[in-house]
């Protein structure tokens, strides 16, 4: 009889070419992403004269440094910005491998543009050098985020080396109340299992809710697993997957399709597998969640107050709770709902789908943001469809900005920033400290609490609206 | 790589929980090439006031902080972004070890591929180094080989990853290691392209889709 095994089992022994043995897996590499930071990584090759192994499994997107005010590369004023994006391009080029440049059609955020055109596949193991590629796990893939030094060894080898890490199962049951969404329960785990609470293990996110979760919203769950430590995020493969990838650009087709999920369908966890940690929420408890300090482990639910650091008795997490509260600019005790912020932010990788820009615009419609606000696409296709739907009108009625797609606000690189001491109620994933920008303060949420946000002018509860 | 046997030599304390790579390099810096020097943007935001006048309290203003060739900090150190520019910000600064509770997953192997020793301790060790050396930086001794660190009367042992632990005694790059499966690594491509015969991308030609 085989061994029980896991999904995540299932996929990585599919790609270990060879076990040292100290146990680190030689591991084959379906899909490499590179987008403009992945510089460190060509120079190292260019010094070591080494070339690309595979160019026709690596692509390169432009999204860390676009300009969200045009597409046109010669109305970058910053040279440095402009460099950045010049510098992927003349890569790419040279290595020949497939460009979604500046002014491609298909354009968009690494981690919105891979399952949109259908790179991101079931059983695939993919990388990028960027934390968010948790986000392809959605799709029941092993992805994750690499440094510059295993770019370059990707680039040049196909291949990377990596220890297996533990398992963990997060399990969720039971309906969803209306209104909550996948940013609320990612932020809800992290909250109680902390910052590093998933370090080291790959997660399984099983059980009636997930799968009762769309795609997308699988996509914003998965996307967070980094934030609670994890290496990577995964769900099992099923119909609302299946159904999401058929006729994608690059996804099979025609025979290769029947061949491709026959496989597919074969990826899921076997009823006895073991974990080694598992843990379980249970859906109706998960409320609309915010973060009120500088980690998303700093996050509660919106009818709660901001904590007090004297209730607390360990030395090390007083002047930890108390730093937060310093930076953020708030006082223990303070009802969320009484934070007033500056600015609003839709975008990123984590909640700038279709889906997330529709549940903005329907708090938006036929309403005025009291604060000014930007919202970005995920990628530029996200943004032809929300301009079929009429979404650009309504978000531009409420007094928002209607962008071009890229990283924008999330981490400011291409000069969308956050004014120092502003606060900013934001779609994104990181509320560190100087993430949008020096001195400024970020309050995670989802899509639609953000909107009610720029409506109320503070912090608000979705269920009252 | 240079490889580490044992680090003696001034130790930082920085008693935060969550320094997160954002922390150890703000985005802004991220644009200059390497050849730069990336040591004086290591933790640029909390070193500086908003004017970009030093902050004098902060540890890596201590006039003995440059000498220093390790760092020791409280849980989840390293955690975020992937950027391995922040390991280069410690490693131009000059350091060799950061320990700390625990470290970002994708920090650590990336202070590995740098030759920076990512040394675990227990919450409770990590107090009491702390402790030891107070608001100064001061001598402090990390064994790699014996995984222990000592500073004056005091000793606690640290983890690190068994792989790693040889990859930094000996100074040794994954790539040169890489370099000796080539045969291992084609026979596997072939097998698994004959496995998955859907995988062959031809890129489809770009085309407006508008869907979900
Ligand atoms: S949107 Fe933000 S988190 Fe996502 S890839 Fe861009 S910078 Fe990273």
């Amino acid at each position: 009889m085989t061994m029980p095994t896991t999904l995540f089992d299932k996929v990585w022994d599919a790609h270990e070419i060879h076990r040292s043995e100290s146990g680190q897996s030689l591991l084959w590499v379906d899909r490499h992403f590179v987008h403009e930071g992945s510089f460190h990584a060509f120079d190292k090759l260019r010094e070591r004269e080494m070339s690309v192994a595979r160019p026709d499994l690596t692509f390169g997107i432009a999204d860390h440094y676009v300009p969200t005010l045009t597409r046109s590369l010669g109305d970058i004023g910053d040279d440095k910005i402009r460099g950045m994006i010049e510098q992927l391009a003349d890569n790419t080029r040279e290595r020949g491998i497939t460009l979604f440049g500046l002014d491609d059609p298909r354009q968009g955020i690494v981690h919105v543009l891979g399952p949109e055109q259908g790179l991101t596949q079931p059983g695939l193991l993919m990388v990028c050098g960027d934390s968010h590629t948790s986000t392809h796990g959605a799709f029941g893939s092993i992805a994750f985020g690499i440094g510059a030094s295993e770019v370059a060894h990707v680039l040049a080898t196909q291949t990377l080396w990596q220890s297996r890490p533990k398992q963990m199962r997060l399990t969720i049951e039971g309906t969803l109340a209306p209104g909550i969404t996948a940013k609320d329960i990612a932020l809800t785990w992290i909250a109680r299992l902390g910052a590093d609470g998933a370090r080291g293990h790959a997660i399984e996110y099983a059980g009636g809710a997930i799968h009762g979760l769309s795609m997308e919203a699988r996509l914003t769950l998965c996307n967070l697993s980094i934030e609670g430590g994890a290496r990577c995020g995964m769900i099992a493969p099923d119909e609302t997957t299946f159904a999401y990838l058929r006729s994608r650009p690059f996804a099979p087709q025609g025979e290769r399709w029947e061949q491709a999920l026959a496989y597919w369908q074969t990826l899921k966890s076997d009823p006895e597998a073991r974990f080694d940690r598992d843990v379980a929420l249970d859906a109706a408890e998960i409320a609309p969640t915010v973060t009120w300090g500088v980690s998303p482990e700093e996050a509660l639910p919106i009818d709660q107050r901001v904590p007090d650091p004297s209730a607390l008795r360990d030395e090390g997490r007083v002047h930890q709770m108390r730093d937060s509260l310093d930076y953020m600019g708030l006082s223990p005790g303070q009802k969320l709902t009484d934070i007033a912020i500056d600015r609003v932010f839709i975008g990123s990788c984590t909640n700038a789908r279709i889906e997330d820009l529709r549940a903005a615009a329907d708090i938006l419609k036929g309403r005025r943001s009291k604060v000014p606000g930007i919202v970005s696409p995920g990628s530029t296709q996200v943004k032809h469809r929300a301009e079929a739907e009429g979404l650009d009108e309504i978000f531009r009625a409420s007094g928002l900005e209607w962008r071009e797609s890229g990283c924008s606000m999330c981490v400011g690189m291409n000069g969308d920033l956050v004014p120092s001491g502003e606060r900013c109620a934001s779609t994104t994933n990181r509320n560190f400290k100087g993430r949008q920008g020096p001195g400024a303060r970020t309050h995670l949420m989802s899509p639609a609490m953000v909107a009610a946000a720029a409506v109320a002018g503070h912090l608000t509860d979705i269920r009252e609206l | 790589m240079e490889p580490i046997k044992i680090i003696d030599a001034p130790a930082c304390p920085l008693a935060l929980a969550n320094v997160d790579t954002d922390q150890l390099i703000p985005a802004r810096f991220m644009k200059e090439p390497r050849s730069v020097g990336y040591g004086r943007f290591l933790l640029h935001d909390l070193r500086h006031d908003e004017s970009g006048d030093p902050h004098e309290t902060f540890i890596l203003n201590h006039p003995e902080a440059e000498k220093a060739r390790t760092l020791v900090a409280r849980r989840n150190f390293g955690a975020g972004s992937s950027r391995e520019a922040a390991v280069y910000a410690l490693v131009d600064h000059g350091f060799r070890c950061v320990i700390a509770p625990s470290f970002g997953d994708i920090f650590s192997s990336n202070a590995v591929n740098n030759g920076l020793l990512p040394a675990t301790v227990s919450e409770e060790d990590a107090e009491a180094l702390l402790a030891a050396l107070g608001d100064t930086p001061g001598q402090l001794r990390v064994d790699l080989e014996a995984q222990r660190i000592t500073v004056g009367g005091l000793s606690v042992g640290f983890t690190i990853t068994p792989t790693w632990r040889t990859k930094l005694l000996n100074g040794w790059d994954d790539i040169d290691m890489t370099r000796q499966y080539t045969d291992a690594i084609q026979r596997f491509a072939a097998d698994y392209t004959r496995r998955h015969p859907w995988l062959d991308v031809t890129p489809p030609q770009p085309e407006i889709i508008s869907r979900g």
